[in-house]
């Protein structure tokens, strides 16, 4: 999913430079919000797993691959503002280090990744959470449902992208058609890594996952003092 | 009482940082020990480019002559050491940036 440079012309990149911009910016205030002593540590090793994982392509079929983006996992562990600012993270370091991910496409790749893949992973999040029955096991489900549209949805938004500003004369239907297919396959590697892991810090400290939270509040116990009525 | 809280604090405090080390574990094995089997066929997005014709308006990276560029290190003639390298690498700079980051970021109790 990482764009080159070269690919969406100048202005289209200044465009999604600057979204990325404001979005890290709002990120930084939100982040804020989301982490505190406990959950700072965290953050930080979730951004560390997401870069570890994305360097593990997995076969999809046809001479094709892909690897995790991590968005949803991000997103579903330390809540989204921060899920935004470990993948910015990742993509820098990706960008500045590994030549993977184009310079003039930092600003792409943070609107695709960092933004719309969290984001929409989010969004199934909040919905879902509201349609199914409130147990903390339905929570991998939904980190599946999550991971597997987040990735076709930065497919999605690639296409738009390019129909704004793409290099090449490509029919955009088609375009559309072949990113979906590929990237509708990538989401469900994506889905089940993502339902593992969510699944797997769920059976070991359930109280670390953001998505959890609203399964775990429970009535707290009160000490009233007085006399009992 | 407060005795009881703290131990209580005190354990949780412990299994977080376990939490923590088991992560950072499993991202070194996956960067520096698993990278060298992934898959080595081009991307979803890179192979649609090379299906729709539009793959050669990538320009050459501006970062290209990076030690690190492409995840091999260079000067290393074992491919497997080479990646393995570029990942630890890769983990040791975004782990110092991310927890930097988040640390200076955090509400303070």
């Amino acid at each position: 999913m990482h764009v080159p440079d070269g690919f969406l012309d100048l202005a289209t990149s200044a465009g999604t430079a600057a979204v990325a911009v404001g979005g890290l910016a709002l990120a930084l205030r939100g982040g804020r919000r989301e982490l505190d002593d406990r959950l700072a540590p965290l953050a930080g090793v979730t951004a560390v797993f997401v870069f570890a994982g994305q360097m593990i392509n997995f076969p999809v079929g046809a001479g094709t691959s892909g690897h995790m983006i991590g968005g949803a996992l991000a997103a579903l562990l330390v809540g989204p503002w921060t899920a935004t600012l470990c993948l910015s993270v990742v993509l820098i370091v990706q960008a500045l280090l590994f030549s993977d991910g184009g310079i003039t496409a930092l600003g792409t790749n943070i609107t695709l990744m960092a933004l719309v893949s969290v984001w929409t992973a989010w969004g199934a999040y909040l919905v879902l959470s509201r349609l199914l029955p409130r147990r903390l096991s339905v929570v991998p489900w939904v980190a599946f449902v999550a991971g597997f549209v987040s990735v076709p949805a930065a497919a999605v938004a690639f296409t738009g992208l390019y129909a704004l500003g793409g290099q090449a004369p490509i029919p955009l239907d088609s375009l559309l058609t072949v990113m979906l297919g590929w990237h509708a396959v990538i989401g469900l590697g994506e889905a089940v890594i993502t339902a593992l892991i969510v699944g797997s810090v769920l059976a070991v400290r359930p109280d670390l996952v953001r998505a959890a939270q609203p399964y775990l509040e429970r009535q707290r116990l009160e000490i009233r003092e007085g006399s009992p009525a | 009482m407060s005795s009881v809280t703290d131990t209580q604090t005190r354990v949780e405090r412990r299994s977080r940082r376990l939490v923590v080390l088991a992560v950072v574990l499993v991202s070194l094995v996956l960067a520096v020990g698993v990278s060298s089997f992934a898959s080595a066929h081009p991307d979803g997005l890179e192979y649609v480019a090379a299906q729709l014709g539009f793959e050669d308006t990538a320009g050459d990276h501006a970062t290209a002559g990076s030690p690190v560029a492409d995840y091999e290190a260079t000067g290393v003639e074992d491919a497997r050491l080479s990646t393995g390298l570029a990942g630890l690498l890769g983990v040791a700079v975004t782990a110092a940036v991310a927890f930097a980051l988040f640390w200076a970021l955090r509400r303070r109790a």
